[in-house]
Parts: C-alpha cells; sequence; structure tokens
C-alpha cells in the first residue's frame, strides 16, 4: 500500500509523465481509501487551471 | 478588431495585465517591464500579422511568452540553477518532513477546499497567489511558471535551464507542495 507521502509524490508527478500500470493501480487504491489524498488531487488539478487562468480577468 | 485599428492605445489598454504575468514569471520588475515594453513594441510592427483569430490578449501573451523565455535565457546564463541537494536551502529528502508523520501519513489531512471556482472570480484571491508565488525559493518558481503559466513542457524546461528531468520534478513537487500549502493557509482556509 503507498503512503499519503508517496501519493502526494505520484500525483505531482502523473501531470508531467505517465505513470506505469502498477502506480496507476497503486494510487486507484489509495485514492478510494483516502479522503485527505483524493482532497489533495483535487488541489493539485485546481492550481494547474487557476495557473493557466493567471492573472484572473484583472486587465 | 482587425490590424488596422491596433495602435499604440489599443496595446496600452493591455500592459497592466502583461506585466503580473511578466513579473510573476521573472520575478524581476526591470526585466518584466523591458519584457513587456519589447512585446508592445514588437506587437506594433507587425501588427498585420495579427488575424483576428485570436483575440487581442492572447496575440500579445503569446509575443510576451517568446520574450519571457529570451529573459529566462538570459538569467540562467548568469545565474545557472544549482541543483545540489542543498540549494534553495531545502535538503532533498528533508523537504516536506514537517507535512508527514515518520509512517507517511498526512500530519493533517487535506481539508477540501470551499467553492474554488469563486476564487478564480475574486481579485483577491490573485493576489493571494501571488504572495504565495513570492514565498516560493527562486528556481523552484521559475521552473514552476514555466511549466504551469507558460505551459511548457518538461522537456522544453529542461532545456532551457540546462537540468534534467528528475530536477526538473523535484522542483514542480516541491512547487506544487508550498504553493497548496499556502493557499490552504491564506485563502481557503481563512475563517
Amino acid at each position: 500500500m503507498l503512503t499519503c507521502r508517496q501519493v502526494s509524490l505520484l500525483l505531482s508527478q502523473a501531470q508531467e509523465r505517465a505513470l506505469s500500470l502498477p502506480e496507476r493501480l497503486g494510487l486507484r487504491l489509495h485514492l478510494l481509501l483516502c479522503d485527505g489524498c483524493s482532497n489533495f488531487r483535487r488541489q493539485l488539478e485546481f492550481i494547474r487551471a487557476a495557473l493557466r487562468r493567471y492573472p484572473g480577468d484583472g486587465d | 478588431m482587425d490590424a488596422a485599428t491596433i495602435g499604440p492605445q489599443e496595446l496600452e489598454q493591455h500592459r497592466a495585465y502583461l506585466l503580473r504575468y511578466a513579473t510573476i514569471q521573472l520575478r524581476d520588475p526591470d526585466r518584466a517591464e523591458d519584457a513587456v515594453q519589447e512585446t508592445l513594441l514588437a506587437a506594433l510592427e507587425n501588427r498585420a500579422g495579427f488575424a483576428g483569430k485570436s483575440t487581442l490578449k492572447t496575440w500579445l501573451t503569446g509575443i510576451l511568452k517568446h520574450k519571457l523565455i529570451d529573459q529566462i535565457r538570459r538569467q540562467s546564463r548568469e545565474q545557472p540553477i544549482d541543483t545540489s541537494p542543498d540549494a534553495e536551502g531545502e535538503s532533498e529528502g528533508g523537504d516536506f518532513d514537517a507535512l508527514f508523520k515518520p509512517d507517511g501519513h498526512w500530519e493533517t489531512f487535506p481539508q477540501a477546499w470551499a467553492d474554488p471556482a469563486a476564487a478564480l472570480e475574486n481579485r483577491r484571491f490573485w493576489q493571494a497567489l501571488e504572495a504565495c508565488s513570492d514565498a516560493l525559493p527562486r528556481n523552484t518558481a521559475r521552473v514552476f511558471m514555466m511549466r504551469e503559466l507558460m505551459g511548457m513542457d518538461t522537456g522544453e524546461i529542461c532545456k532551457e535551464l540546462n537540468i534534467t528531468a528528475t530536477n526538473c520534478w523535484v522542483l514542480l513537487y516541491r512547487a506544487r507542495m508550498s504553493l497548496r500549502e499556502c493557499l490552504d493557509k491564506n485563502w481557503f482556509g481563512r475563517k
């Protein structure tokens, strides 16, 4: 079972490279069981989406 | 809007936007100002090339990205990125020890953020994001902004900065962890 710490690293790397099959399965299993890491994943996705819109509509 | 109607006044309307974009990437007000100045000048010289297929803002942002990459090349020639473990004041393994228990669980489990979509419409959220970005170590921020603001891929970033993909991923991970923590504390966690 992956630890939350390992999951946080894999979720960041998932934005950079294709994860291996064992990595993907380990991640899915962990996320099913762990609300904290599921929240973390949504937050990373939000940060990515936010930067794409930077600096908002402040023009 | 077509090319014929683009004059200095139309371009000036976008200066503040372009300056914020350049500043969060370069973290150097003078160089950011230079990049924006060059962008507006290049836009005026090449306005016939504006096809009207994108908005003027998008077109200008595209030009600015090229100018920013020129500036980043200059910066990285003058101050190459130090990828040794102690660079940026953080050791390789000890980065986020405070966030995790020794067994790898979160010290504090991440709580869901309330209404993130609304944050994107709030001017003060963008200021909070800028403050969190400013708090990142310089090279960490540079790599992160090249990736997320400019939309470059890891390969392009490695080539420009002469670092390995692994170094790049470490810096991106640090940036994401720190920004998440900072936004959690300073924006989403505020009550």
